[in-house]
């Protein structure tokens, strides 16, 4: 069973989540950011279930195993749709909304696809393997999006500082999430040490758009070019 | 292979996109001017100055916390610290980074001195609020 620092952590990130969909909601700006909220209540909502099965069933038990994974690659699938989300509001000027939906859905069928290859050629066939693959892809290609975004950015000089602060705040997550995958994947020793990170990364990302929504108001503006590190 | 091509991007990302998110904190306090007040208790020069980043989160310390205030100070001085490393280290073989981190420094202050100012402010109010009540 995981120990009280493991309990605190997992509390905060799920208070943290509902403080999301609330500063969203008090500030009016939930349907505005609908795929983000969604997202966020969904982990709420999986927080709460997860915790149910965990003292239910037990930490190693296969229910709380399958429901983890299954859900996490549920959870991943959302907020690809949340990215997908952004992409849209950087580009709603263009009016190609209809575009960035469309390369969505084909690049998350793409990456659906090119998991399962992976998982094919593998000995154990199983369903599992493919959930945890597809998840670990669409980390990596959620970090590459959230880069090419903040490219359009810069590029179309985007100035709402709101829109900014969730852009660069989700490439942050994105990042730690998949260094945290490779270096496991490189030093699978290191997993005893490392397994405990991804609880403490997951607290950022609500905890920053929490900030975002709590503390930056819609109508604030900043030059983009004045953030970028590489010009 | 694909392990290790994914973790040397993932870090380059990750510190590109933590330090714009770092100017993004900093840059809604670049336009307030430091207060008077926090310019006499901390004898502060302007612009700010890296060398004075401790003292004013010393000063920060002593006053009554704003809860909302209190995740954005902790990422600014792990931003802080970072470009202390990047200084020492990168900044020696490039020395246009030397400059670079030590302005950005200087940011990192006058980030804090303005969160110094709500908080005095802050505590006058608390303050005014008892004993009026």
């Amino acid at each position: 069973m995981p120990g009280l620092v493991e309990y605190v952590v997992w509390s905060l990130c799920t208070l943290l989540e509902a403080a999301v969909v609330v500063c969203a909601l008090k500030r009016g700006a939930f349907r505005k950011y609908i795929f983000l909220n969604v997202y966020m209540a969904a982990s709420v909502l999986v927080s709460v279930v997860r915790f149910d099965i965990l003292h239910q069933y037990g930490l190693t038990s296969s229910q709380y195993v399958y429901f983890y994974y299954y859900t996490d690659a549920l959870l991943t699938i959302f907020l690809y749709f949340a990215l997908a989300s952004l992409f849209s509001c950087v580009f709603s000027e263009m009016h190609a909304e209809q575009y960035v939906k469309l390369g969505a859905v084909l690049l998350l069928c793409g990456t659906a696809l090119f998991s399962y290859a992976v998982v094919y050629q593998s000995q154990a066939k199983l369903v599992t393997h493919f959930v945890v693959e597809l998840s670990q892809n669409l980390y990596f290609v959620g970090l590459v999006l959230t880069y090419v975004l903040w490219g359009a950015v810069l590029k179309l000089r985007e100035t709402r500082t709101r829109l900014i602060q969730l852009v660069l705040s989700l490439g942050v997550y994105f990042s730690l999430f998949a260094a945290n995958y490779a270096l496991r994947n490189l030093y699978p020793s290191m997993n005893s040490v490392l397994q405990f990170l991804p609880p403490l990364f997951a607290c950022f990302l609500p905890a920053a758009w929490t900030y975002a929504f709590l503390r930056i108001p819609e109508d604030a503006r900043l030059a983009p070019a004045r953030l970028a590190v590489i010009r | 292979m694909m392990a290790a091509f994914i973790l040397v991007c993932s870090v380059i990302l990750l510190l590109q996109f933590f330090v714009s998110y770092c100017r993004s904190l900093i840059a809604a306090s670049v336009r307030e001017q430091i207060s008077q007040e926090v310019q006499e208790v901390t004898g502060m020069t302007r612009p700010a100055t890296e060398e004075e980043f401790a003292r004013v989160v010393q000063l920060l310390q002593l006053c009554p916390e704003r809860p909302e205030e209190r995740g954005e100070i902790s990422l600014i001085r792990t931003y802080f610290r970072m470009l202390g490393v990047i200084r020492s280290t990168i900044a020696r073989v490039v020395p246009s980074l030397e400059r670079w981190a030590s302005t950005e420094r200087g940011q990192c202050t006058h980030f804090v001195a303005v969160v110094l100012g709500r908080r005095i402010a802050f505590s006058r109010n608390l303050f005014a609020q008892q004993m009026g009540g």
